[in-house]
């Protein structure tokens, strides 16, 4: 049942971001939704890799899709890197979302909780951003 | 609603969740004459930012509209089961 919800992926130059904010996922909205989390490069400084990315999109992915929150600048263009080496089939069902990680993922994965589509989950974390 | 931080994150969460397992339209408002908004929303339920003490009111229109109404003043009225994971969960 649940790998019908859409998945969460987090995506964070810090891995103590990205892994906290899984936290706040799982503890305030629970384990209905596939998530994954990323950050940090090999050496446990601050960055982000496409790999580690497309490792993440694996482990959250869905049959109905998979909403990524990212933070900053490279999160986001590696996102975009790792969607794009997806087969064909699964790229349409990846969206990044323009929300702010913590907040967006905490929306995003309660809309996915309740069976809500990719389109409607990317929506809901986006409503959060000012116009 | 008595619970101490009133509609803060984790109560919005469950509360736009289980509003969610209804077929029925869930609208809540601070006030009886509204603005009433979606229950399902978790971005608007999270919005309203409802202290404690705050009156809640709901209103729900469908075949399940009985059931959701009775769901979510218990949810409310159990302090959203804060403390009690497991039966939130359930």
């Amino acid at each position: 049942m649940s790998k019908e919800n859409v998945g969460i992926v987090i995506v964070s130059h810090s891995s103590d971001v990205a892994r906290g904010t899984a936290d706040m996922v799982r503890q305030m909205v629970g384990d209905e939704v596939p998530l994954a989390w990323c950050g940090g490069d090999p050496d446990g400084g601050l960055g982000t890799s496409v790999e580690t990315i497309l490792g993440a999109i694996d482990q959250a992915w869905s049959q109905a899709g998979v909403a990524i929150l990212v933070d900053l600048g490279g999160a986001e263009t590696n996102s975009e890197m790792a969607i794009e080496m997806q087969p064909e089939e699964r790229r349409s069902r990846i969206a990044i979302c323009n929300a702010p990680i913590v907040e967006g993922a905490v929306m995003a994965a309660t809309e996915a909780s309740g069976g809500a589509s990719l389109d409607i989950v990317r929506q809901t974390a986006e409503e959060l951003s000012p116009g | 609603m008595t619970h101490a931080v009133g509609l803060h994150a984790r109560p919005s969460v469950k509360l736009t969740k289980l509003a969610k397992t209804f077929g029925c339209t869930v609208e809540l408002a601070i006030s009886n004459e509204g603005p009433w908004i979606d229950a399902k929303s978790i971005v608007k339920v999270m919005g309203t930012k409802a202290p404690k003490d705050t009156v809640l009111f709901f209103r729900a229109s469908g075949d399940d509209e009985d059931a959701a109404l009775t769901a979510l003043v218990e949810l409310v009225e159990r302090d959203f089961d804060e403390g009690s994971e497991e039966a939130a969960n359930a």
